[in-house]
């Protein structure tokens, strides 16, 4: 049950290449990251997604059909990096005209604003200007006229940029209802950590290609080095702790570090452990970090130029 | 469809109801007015009453100055005009005429402490003539009515074209040139308008969000239209301003003063309304020269025309533009250029209408709104054949269909474009690009 599949696209600047040969599918409902450095394809990628841009080469489906702008842009709400408002133009007539844009009735587009305004609480400004709101204020209303057409793909590059913590945390819990409620989310960022946090799935991008995607949880797995941290109760002395079945990476205030050799099992450690009569108060397995993980698989990329 | 109409409506109603709107529409026509009224009242200036007094050596003058409203003359005799303080007996000026001969009349001088405006300077200077005039008629004995009836006065009909309709080049090239010029205005105002709003959206940031809305292209024409429509209201109210003005002109003026100055100052002699008929035929006689039919649809249609040939332009010129308003010059230049090479061939082509340049520029669309316009109150199909005609208005539509298809695909890649500086050379690379 795929929203969207994406199959070989291309798109070539005169420069250079922006997107070369990228596949991934997005599951229906899921909340999918995209991520990869500044200039790494990811804006082209969402442009033609949205049909600003035509693939040089490669198919989308939407819907299990041939992605058509005409007829699915109404199903998508896409929030760009670079987004604004007209600033001279009142708050409420705003979003009412963003919203007919999408194809809505006025009558229809009136009680959902009504029903957003009341939610993020900014009643009072249906009739102020754009210019006169605080920008974290109209990072709100360019969300709610993002969502207002209650899209079944919602697009947000770099969402949470230009947000402060309060307001980060208000938008993040409505596109955590809104995924709930069964609306599909592409998350756009070069932000690994809100990555992590947030995406079931993910696909990495680095100068137009595909590194890897797959869920979060997967991913991790997949790359952990076998780290564990040990917490002790007391410390024990160097000659206690020599061992094959796994070796010290760090060793710090009542916790270490290990990492588990070939051919032995986290049990072996605990095992050991408890031999030598040294008190456990925990035993964690560290997983990288996805942030860890963009790092390494770059570099394994570049290795070879080298 | 309906998105486009939504465009337009926006683009229409945010700048109908902004103040400057008002204020702009408001104010031009009270400009042109106060351009008439100005002239009027220098000329009629001085409201309060002017005494002059009249010292006459030559005993021509006595009683022969006509007192007219506010200014009226005192005859003195026995004064020394070397010692006569005529400032402390109320008058605002002396007029000193010596003894004359009529043969050779000098030393008449007005003396006076400011300046005594063009009414009374054109009103003594009159006087005096006429009357010395009159005296010389007298003296040679030729009798003053049979000269005025032999006096000649005709207006003559220069017909021109096959069917011999009235033609007059006066009034083709006040017609002409200013219908060109109003195009050429037109063209720069509102082709402004456009490229602003263009970048408004581009910097506001909000073109990526009504693109995922919208086509570049929708959004494009829905401002160009939009501004079009402002432009057609706002000449509407004009046209109506203008014309209850001139209703509203005479309540304000006596019929005596609009036709004194009109007559360049001079008072109306006894006759006066045999020259006001004769006034109503020539204006008559000027209105019928011209096919207004013909003038005024074709304005609206090269008023239109050249706009949308433009407005494109100016759009695509919008897009490339960062914050940078400095781009903005060097950016229009190779847009303005034309049309000002298009005023140039048009002041040269309400002189002469028939030239190969007037030919060549009326049939180019980026020149033709402009010097078609100049040539066609020079009478269709005597001047301009209807063969020209139809060419020049088959092409402007077709440069306006490719113009807006060109402008339209360089709006729609410079208008996602930010942070860069764009030139024209790349931008017209993109006309050739696929999305």
């Amino acid at each position: 049950m795929n929203l969207i599949e994406v199959k070989n696209l291309r798109k070539d600047y005169a420069t250079h290449k922006a997107v070369d040969d990228i596949s991934f599918v997005i599951p229906r409902g899921s909340i999918f990251g995209l991520l990869g450095p500044n200039g790494a394809g990811k804006t082209t990628l969402l442009r033609m997604i949205t049909g600003i841009f035509y693939p040089d080469h490669g198919q989308i489906l939407f819907n299990d059909r041939p992605f058509d702008p005409e007829r699915d842009i109404q199903s998508i709400g896409y929030m760009p990096e670079e987004r604004g408002l007209y600033k001279k133009m009142k708050v409420g007539e705003q979003t009412l005209y963003l919203a007919q844009l999408k194809g809505m009735r006025e009558k229809e587009a009136k009680e959902k604003i009504k029903y957003w305004f009341d939610k993020l609480d900014i009643n009072t400004w249906y009739n102020k200007k754009v210019e006169e709101l605080s920008k974290g204020m109209q990072q709100k209303v360019q969300f709610i006229s993002t969502i207002i057409h209650n899209p079944s793909l919602l697009i947000l590059d770099e969402p949470f940029s230009g947000l402060d913590p309060i307001n980060a945390n208000l938008i993040k819990q409505e596109i955590f209802d809104l995924s709930k409620s069964g609306t599909t989310i592409i998350f756009s960022t070069h932000r690994m950590e809100q990555v992590e946090e947030i995406c079931d799935r993910i696909i990495l991008v680095n100068k137009g290609k595909k590194i890897l995607d797959g869920e979060v949880k997967q991913i991790k797995h997949d790359f952990k080095q076998d780290l564990f941290r040990i917490g002790v109760g007391t410390m024990p002395n160097f000659a206690q702790m020599a061992t094959w079945h796994f070796s010290i990476i760090k060793q710090e205030d009542h916790a270490y570090t290990v990492k588990l050799s070939e051919g032995s099992t986290t049990n072996d450690i605990l095992m050991h452990f408890i031999k030598h009569d040294i008190p456990i108060t925990y035993f964690q397995e560290i997983l990288p970090s996805i942030n860890e993980v963009f790092i390494n698989k770059v570099q394994e990329m570049e290795q070879p130029l080298n | 469809m309906n998105k486009i109409l939504l465009i337009i409506k926006r683009e229409f109603l945010t700048r109908v109801r902004k103040r400057s709107f008002l204020v702009v529409t408001l104010l031009i026509p009270v400009f042109f007015a106060g351009l008439l009224i100005i002239p009027i009242l220098i000329a009629t200036s001085g409201s309060e009453d002017k005494r002059i007094a009249v010292v006459d050596d030559s005993h021509l003058f006595l009683g022969r100055f006509p007192d007219s409203k506010g200014t009226y003359y005192k005859y003195l005799t026995n004064i020394k005009i070397d010692t006569f303080k005529y400032e402390q007996y109320g008058y605002s000026g002396l007029l000193y005429i010596p003894e004359l001969d009529l043969k050779r009349p000098s030393g008449i001088t007005y003396y006076s402490s400011g300046q005594p405006g063009i009414g009374v300077e054109s009103n003594i200077t009159k006087h005096v003539n006429d009357i010395i005039e009159e005296k010389r008629l007298e003296n040679a004995g030729i009798d003053r009515e049979k000269l005025a009836a032999a006096k000649s006065d005709i207006t003559i009909d220069f017909k021109s074209g096959a069917d011999g309709k009235k033609g007059n080049s006066a009034v083709a090239y006040g017609v002409g040139y200013a219908s060109g010029f109003i195009i050429y205005i037109i063209l720069m105002f509102f082709g402004m308008a456009v490229m602003r709003g263009v970048m408004e959206e581009k910097v506001s940031r909000i073109a990526e969000v009504m693109i995922s809305s919208v086509k570049p292209f929708q959004l494009m024409m829905g401002k160009i239209i939009g501004i079009a429509g402002v432009g057609l209201l706002q000449f509407l109210i004009w046209v109506v301003l203008i014309f209850s003005l001139q209703l509203i002109l005479p309540l304000f003026f006596s019929a005596e003063t609009l036709h004194a100055v009109s007559e360049g100052g001079g008072v109306m002699q006894s006759g006066g309304n045999a020259a006001a008929i004769d006034a109503i035929e020539k204006v008559r006689y000027v209105i019928g020269s011209i096919n207004w039919t013909l003038i005024i649809s074709c304005f609206i249609f090269y008023f239109l025309g050249g706009y949308l040939f433009y407005s494109a332009l100016f759009a695509a010129v919008g897009s490339l533009v960062n914050e940078d308003p400095t781009d903005v010059q060097s950016l229009t230049f190779p847009i303005t250029l034309p049309i000002i090479i298009g005023l140039m061939i048009m002041i040269s082509t309400v002189q002469n209408p028939d030239s190969q340049l007037a030919f060549w520029g009326s049939i180019i669309p980026f020149t033709s709104p402009m010097v078609m316009m100049a040539r066609l109150p020079y009478g269709v199909p005597g001047t301009v054949p209807y063969w020209h005609l139809a060419l020049s208005m088959v092409l402007l539509v077709v440069g306006f269909l490719g113009m807006t298809w060109m402008a339209g695909k360089i709006y729609r890649t410079g208008i996602l474009m930010y942070g860069k500086k764009i030139t024209w050379k790349e931008a017209i690379k993109w006309i050739g690009k696929k999305y």
